[in-house]
């Protein structure tokens, strides 16, 4: 419980601070679709017979980096769209390898525990892994916090101005990789999602300056965890990442409701 | 495997179709998030002893109301979508218990399990779905195009937005409750993206995506058919390999 505790407010304040600039930048499709670039990553290693970590990981920085060069925002979302579809087929392959090579029982059990996690079952490694990314991953946004918060509002004005926008977004999309990484591998592809877009959203409706956005998207994926772990443990039946996920969507309905403009 | 060839070219005739709109409306991530939203819904039904059908189209039309009326750039509203859809997936599996291996087959799919009766809803809903595409078609095209224009020239711009994304989600769900979400969304996505790099002229560009749908949807099928590795990494390959050409070519004669 300890474990799930730390590890969870670690990925969930990078998954906060992440979040708030891919909702500012439109961009919660790229992060759900390298979330699933890391579950076929995942499965692509422990097919190979790797570390699943090091296929994770290596994947998810890998391709971020490579829709950073393609150009999200220029190449759109069926770009995004069809890669993600390929890297879902190639999932469907590496599934095939690994439970007719690997695991033997061929059930598919082991795409279920990558999609979807397990934040109770991690060990002492798993909770210094979650720390180091995420003190990683929260450190190089804020440094590039300024400059990234201009390209991403304003392009056109950044680029006048001197700003690297096309370093940024690669810099940032490789960021982005590696926080997805990390939460799939650690909790599941599906608490990623939940974290990156809800408190986000919810942050931009209440806080009146970007940076107040910044701090509050961290702080109520932080709580989500908090009550959602809570809630999972005074009813078992509920798993822990459906319980976080509701916390932090009742928060993003609060906050449309109750600062509707 | 002739039933499989079968639901196979009506699936990707019609997702051709919606998918270009789709893709021209910049709703992939809308697309992806509808074909997730029926797996709780099918898990629901399970638990709850409805026919998994109901679960499937209830939870597809929740979602596409939610989504309809979205602003483009709003995609922190998707994404919570998704992640509570998925949540609740799992909720309820875990409830159910056993349906563990159900879970792979409704995100991958069981195409070559296909039966007669599979075909035959596949085609009743892919006519439907192509003739009100045939209907709406041309206001739909100059309200995804320039909706200003289209509601000064009297177009009913709000309609049209909830009506596709319904027709979306109810036939994604039709379809890849018997094929597998995987499935459905590479070939609504992958062959509309290809062919609208090629040419920008609507119906050309239409009649390519569809020709790209089946002719890798045929391939992916004979490929599969001798393999032991599934049908969705063949079609998925098939389609992006075709994406890629498109793009290196249209980056070539640039």
């Amino acid at each position: 419980m300890l474990e799930a505790f730390v590890a969870g407010t670690a990925i969930a304040a990078a998954c906060g601070v992440v979040g708030a600039f891919l909702v500012l930048r439109a961009q919660v499709f790229a992060g759900d679709a390298l979330s699933h670039v890391a579950f076929t990553g995942g499965l692509a290693a422990a097919a190979g017979g790797v570390d699943v970590r090091f296929g994770v990981f290596a994947a998810s920085v890998v391709v971020a980096v490579g829709l950073g060069v393609l150009g999200t925002r220029r190449a759109g979302d069926a770009a995004i769209g069809t890669m993600f579809a390929w890297v879902l087929g190639l999932g469907a392959l590496f599934l095939a390898l690994f439970t007719t090579h690997r695991s033997g029982d061929g059930n598919g059990a082991a795409a279920v525990r990558v999609l979807f996690g397990s934040i109770l079952g991690l060990t002492r490694s798993d909770v210094w892994l979650a720390l180091a990314v995420s003190a990683a991953a929260v450190a190089v946004v804020l440094v590039l916090a300024r400059p990234l918060l201009l390209a991403s509002l304003d392009p056109q004005l950044a680029r006048a101005l001197g700003v690297p926008v096309r370093a940024l977004e690669i810099a940032f999309l490789a960021v982005v990789g590696a926080v997805a990484a990390e939460a799939t591998q650690a909790v599941g592809a599906l608490l990623l999602l939940g974290l990156v877009a809800a408190p986000a959203a919810a942050a931009f409706r209440i806080a009146r300056s970007p940076y107040a956005a910044l701090g509050l998207s961290a702080a109520f994926a932080t709580l989500a965890v908090w009550l959602g772990l809570a809630l999972a443990d005074a009813e078992p039946r509920i798993p822990p990442s459906t319980a976080i996920v509701s916390v932090a969507a009742a928060a993003f309905v609060a906050a449309q409701v109750r600062f509707a403009r | 495997m002739v039933d499989a060839y079968a639901a196979g070219t009506a699936v990707a005739i019609t997702s051709a179709v919606l998918g270009w709109f789709m893709v021209l409306r910049r709703q992939t991530f809308t697309g992806h998030t509808l074909a997730m939203v029926g797996f709780p819904g099918a898990a629901a039904a399970a638990l709850a002893g409805v026919p998994i059908a109901a679960g499937y189209f209830g939870a597809c039309t929740l979602g596409a109301l939610a989504l309809g009326g979205r602003r483009l750039r709003d995609t922190a509203a998707t994404g919570t979508l998704q992640a509570v859809a998925l949540g609740l997936g799992v909720l309820f599996v875990g409830l159910y218990h056993g349906l563990l291996t159900d879970v792979t087959s409704l995100l991958f799919g069981t195409f070559l399990g296909i039966t007669d009766g599979d075909v035959a809803a596949i085609a009743a809903v892919s006519v439907v779905t192509l003739a009100l595409l045939a209907a709406a078609g041309r206001q739909l095209l100059f309200a995804s195009l320039d909706g200003e224009a289209a509601r000064a020239a009297g177009v009913r711009v709000e309609l049209l937005s909830y009506g596709f994304v319904l027709l979306l989600g109810l036939s994604v769900a039709a379809t890849s409750q018997l094929t597998g979400a995987l499935l459905v969304f590479a070939l609504l996505v992958a062959p509309p993206a290809t062919a609208q790099q090629v040419t920008a002229r609507p119906v050309p560009s239409l009649a390519l995506s569809v020709a790209l749908a089946l002719g890798v949807t045929w391939g992916g099928l004979a490929l599969a058919y001798d393999s032991v590795y599934p049908v969705g990494f063949y079609v998925t390959s098939l389609a992006f390999a075709a994406y890629v050409v498109a793009r290196a070519w249209r980056w070539a004669n640039a």
